[in-house]
């Protein structure tokens, strides 16, 4: 396991303070996480509209919920940023959407399993996290702006394209770019 | 059941907006019982969930009320106030096997338990209070060679088929295939002849049936 560890310590550290969470309810590690990210998803929600309170309260039920849950995260699967993400998101649809976010269960007798080879694909890893990164970065403003407006102003791509005055099909194709490029990116350096 | 996977998706924005959170319920239903069935789609998912952490990373930090650790940290060994999650109810083989979570779970019951309305011959549907505004959800069962009315709709219809198969224009959709339809189609969905088909339906915009069998059912359908 040692000689596994990826070579930048700040993320690789999110996934360990959140295992220290879930091994031995790690407060100390619960505080590191929070004075990382709450800040951050806060930002997430005064973009999405949310009032400085509400903000304040999604994001306190978000932590709480990564300290109650912190056992069902798997670093195979996603990384903390990641993880710690898709909770907020959910927290916000429930409390200012007040709509149910929808989720399949893995663990449901109808689900299609993944084949082995392609389970080996999406073991997630603090380096390809890092070169998706990159790879964000190096997007065409065109293109990365919209992926941004698509996560940040709860905007369907119709109401992007009526917005920026874009017709639609060059919104579409340029989400699509986009998602290629990245999808690129991250399967060929696999 | 061969563990076929699908071959017809959800648009690559439908997959984004369900990762962004901005996806209407309706739709996150239809899209997220598709990833129970399509390991491709929930690789892209993941995919799309690692740019929004990403993203979201990337912001800049906005400073919270001076108490906020001290006052999660006092909960932390609150125990869980009760959820208003939706118990999964219980429902027979049947149902289980056909309907993937979580559209299960929306249904409340088993198929066969449904208050199924007749619209046609061989053809029955189920309005799921689902959706908001324009939106609306409906399951369709027809039988085995059964032919849907000849229909056109102003907004899009997303159809999720989750038992047999049909054929319109557009191609042949089977279990966990999604089929994308627009203003711009006007089309006749047949079921293949084999086994009945079940699909689950997401109508953003009113439905209107053309032809003439369907101008008379036109009545009927609206929900």
């Amino acid at each position: 396991m040692e000689q596994h560890r990826p070579p930048e310590t700040t993320a690789a550290c999110h996934e360990d303070l959140l295992e220290a969470i879930a091994i031995r309810g790690d407060k100390a590690a619960f505080a590191e996480l929070f004075g990382h990210f709450a800040p951050r998803l806060k930002s997430y929600l005064l973009r999405l509209g949310a009032d400085a309170a509400t903000a304040e309260e999604v994001v306190q039920e978000s932590m709480l919920t990564v300290w109650r849950k912190a056992a069902s995260f798997d670093r195979r699967q996603a990384g903390a940023g990641t993880w710690i993400f898709t909770i907020a998101r959910n927290k916000r649809i429930d409390r200012l959407r007040r709509e149910r976010r929808p989720e399949y269960d893995p663990s449901d007798p109808a689900l299609i399993p993944s084949q082995p080879e392609e389970a080996d694909q999406t073991v997630w890893s603090a380096q390809v996290e890092a070169r998706m990164r990159v790879a964000i970065d190096n997007l065409p403003p065109e293109q990365s702006d919209l992926i941004r407006r698509a996560y940040f102003e709860e905007l369907s791509h119709r109401e992007i394209a009526e917005r920026s005055g874009l017709p639609l099909g060059t919104v579409k194709s340029r989400i699509r770019l986009a998602m290629q490029r990245l999808r690129e990116r991250i399967d060929g350096l696999d | 059941m061969i563990d076929t996977t699908p071959v017809f998706h959800p648009e690559p924005e439908v997959l984004l907006a369900y990762s962004a959170g901005s996806l209407d319920e309706a739709n996150s239903v239809l899209t997220a019982t598709h990833l129970a069935l399509c390991p491709r789609c929930r690789r892209e998912v993941a995919r799309l969930d690692a740019i929004g952490g990403i993203l979201t990373a990337q912001l800049k930090p906005t400073e919270l009320a001076p108490d906020a650790l001290a006052a999660v940290l006092a909960r932390l060994d609150e125990a869980p106030s009760p959820t208003d999650d939706q118990v999964a109810a219980a429902v027979d083989d049947e149902t289980r096997h056909w309907v993937p979570e979580p559209l299960r779970r929306y249904l409340g019951t088993s198929l066969s338990a449904l208050p199924w309305k007749r619209r046609g011959f061989a053809i029955h549907e189920l309005p799921l209070s689902l959706g908001s505004g324009s939106v609306r959800a409906t399951l369709i069962r027809t039988g085995g060679g059964a032919a849907l009315p000849e229909h056109t709709h102003e907004g899009v219809e997303t159809t999720l088929v989750l038992r047999g198969a049909f054929r319109d224009e557009g191609g042949r959709f089977a279990r966990g295939d999604v089929a994308t339809a627009t203003s711009a189609d006007n089309h006749r969905p047949v079921a293949e002849p084999d086994d009945e088909c079940l699909c689950f339906s997401v109508i953003d915009g009113p439905l209107r049936l053309t032809g003439r069998f369907g101008r008379l059912l036109n009545p009927f359908i609206r929900i």
